[in-house]
């Protein structure tokens, strides 16, 4: 459904240059659930700003249902761009509008549906996510797990093949998370959706994906399924997965050394 | 002689790079500039008409909630006008005047002029800030992630409604402005109602009236063009929203005058 051919992307120039994608090959297969995780700053925001035609690769190719997307020209991005949908960490729903306008945008945008059509429709999707009868209501007004059921209703709202979660489960609490796992592995089941997931929720990750990518400093280092993910010998890998602060995975992010920056410091 | 080279040539660099940053945002602001004219002109008549819904919110938020505070600054003016020239005149007998000086400066200039400066801080700030909040919640990216165009979805309305609504607003100013004029003129100056209305015709002349409209046309773009570009770049935070805002009234403002010079200089020579 989705092939990603060797993606390479690098930010700043010169000696500033920083590689934050080497060679970042996947697979997305139909109606599958591939989780990609890693710390924070490992790539993996980029990978998702690269599928959804934001980013430019420096090199590297995109391949969304048979249509290439690196290159490609407004009218091909559009169509692309019709056939999925995403919901963002924020949940990026429009302010101004209530949450049936912002479910129905897309509807009443890109088809050509009458307004009672479009308002059965906003309500099935509603009831999918389980908030039928907030229709009326403004996001600020929603909590935060309500506005990523919300964002997740306005992704699924043109029944697209391929469904993009950005950190879908961040800052939720325990039920929460229960509920958008749910969600989203009902979708990939019934529909047959393509779902790729951003995350660094480990659990939550082992529990509903098919597939697991890992990328570590812009590289993947494991592939497999969640069996193979917590089965494997890497202790990068492993470190991450147990949480442990201590192992190859450095947690200060500072490039000078501790004591070197100390002895400078002047002090007027 | 070494300073002196490396001092120029330092300075003359860093002029160049202040130079360079601002041919970018003017060419920025060119492309955005199209891109609305396309999408507001010549995309209804390819593809979807526009939607009328948000055009006339806009057309409301921007028109009819801004009427108040133009006629009262109009108004006033046109008063403060009168005050202000009544003893000059009255020093050569002329105090009958008045009325043509108030309405032939209201119209020609301090009309258009005051409603726009008006428009940028009351207008243009909100446009910065309300679009440039959606850009740094990713309402925009969604926007595009959605297939929709930004320029389309969110300047379009506001861009018909500005260009419409400032106009109005300012054939209003200058009606308030000129009404401001007369009852000075007629209670505390003690003019005759019938002199001041007959100076005030003969001196007055449509084509101010019109000229006064084109350059609040031209002011209309610039304000929304400018809040809307402002919001665009937005990158980080809510700290640069401030700024932005900020940068885009003033912005606005100081191209609004210079459009102003242009635009009285051209009708000056060419009529």
């Amino acid at each position: 459904m989705i092939k990603v051919n060797h993606l390479r992307k690098t930010f700043g120039e010169g000696d500033k240059k920083l590689i934050v994608l080497d060679d970042f090959n996947a697979h997305f297969e139909s109606g599958q659930i591939t989780s990609i995780i890693g710390g924070s700053g490992s790539g993996k925001s980029t990978v998702l700003k690269h599928l959804i035609g934001v980013y430019k690769p420096d090199s590297g190719d995109i391949i969304i249902d048979g249509d290439p997307l690196v290159n490609s020209n407004r009218e091909t991005l559009v169509r692309i761009r019709k056939k999925f949908g995403i919901m963002f960490q924020s949940g990026a729903l429009f302010n101004s509008l209530t949450v049936e306008d912002n479910v129905a945008l897309p509807l009443r945008e890109h088809t050509e549906l009458n307004e009672n059509t479009i308002k059965i429709m906003v309500k099935m999707k509603l009831e999918m996510v389980g908030l039928r009868g907030a229709e009326h209501l403004k996001p600020a007004q929603l909590s935060g797990g309500m506005i990523k059921r919300i964002a997740l209703a306005r992704a699924i709202a043109l029944d697209p093949k391929i469904v993009f979660y950005d950190e879908p489960s961040a800052g939720l609490d325990p039920i929460s998370i229960g509920v958008i796992d749910k969600l989203i592995v009902d979708l990939s089941k019934k529909m047959r959706i393509t779902s790729v997931v951003v995350t660094h929720e480990i659990p939550s990750a082992m529990r509903i994906s098919d597939k697991i990518i890992m990328l570590y400093k812009g590289k993947i280092i494991a592939a497999g399924s969640p069996e193979e993910i917590r089965n494997s010998e890497d202790p990068r890998i492993q470190q991450f997965i147990n949480g442990s602060p201590d192992g190859p995975i450095p947690f200060s992010k500072s490039q000078k050394d501790y004591g070197e920056e100390l002895k400078e410091m002047r002090f007027s | 002689m070494r300073f002196f080279f490396g001092f120029i040539g330092h300075n003359a660099f860093q002029a160049w790079a202040v130079a360079e940053n601002f041919f970018k945002e003017i060419s920025g602001m060119y492309y955005l500039t199209r891109a609305t004219f396309y999408c507001t002109f010549i995309e209804p008549f390819r593809g979807k008409p526009n939607k009328w819904k948000p055009i006339w919110t806009q057309m409301e938020e921007v028109g009819v909630k801004s009427t108040t505070i133009v006629f009262l600054v109009s108004f006033l003016i046109g008063v403060i006008l009168a005050f202000q020239t009544a003893s000059q005149l009255a020093r050569l007998g002329a105090l009958d005047f008045v009325g043509a000086l108030v309405g032939v400066s209201i119209t020609r200039e301090l009309g258009p002029l005051m409603t726009a400066l008006v428009m940028a801080g009351r207008v243009g700030a909100a446009f910065t800030a309300e679009m440039g909040t959606m850009k740094v919640s990713d309402e925009i990216l969604a926007l595009e992630t959605m297939a929709l165009n930004p320029v389309k979805f969110l300047i379009t309305p506001r861009f018909i409604a500005i260009l419409v609504m400032l106009p109005c607003l300012t054939i209003m100013a200058d009606l308030m402005g000129i009404l401001g004029g007369f009852l000075i003129g007629i209670t505390t100056l003690g003019i005759d109602p019938i002199a001041y209305y007959d100076r005030s015709i003969e001196a007055m002349v449509i084509k101010d009236v019109v000229t006064g409209l084109i350059k609040s046309g031209v002011f209309a773009v610039i304000i929304v063009m400018v809040g809307s570009y402002m919001a665009f770049i937005i990158e980080g935070g809510a700290e640069k929203v401030g700024e932005n805002t900020r940068t885009s009234v003033v912005v606005s403002m100081i191209l609004i005058i210079i459009a102003d010079l242009i635009f009285t200089s051209l009708f000056f020579f060419v009529t």
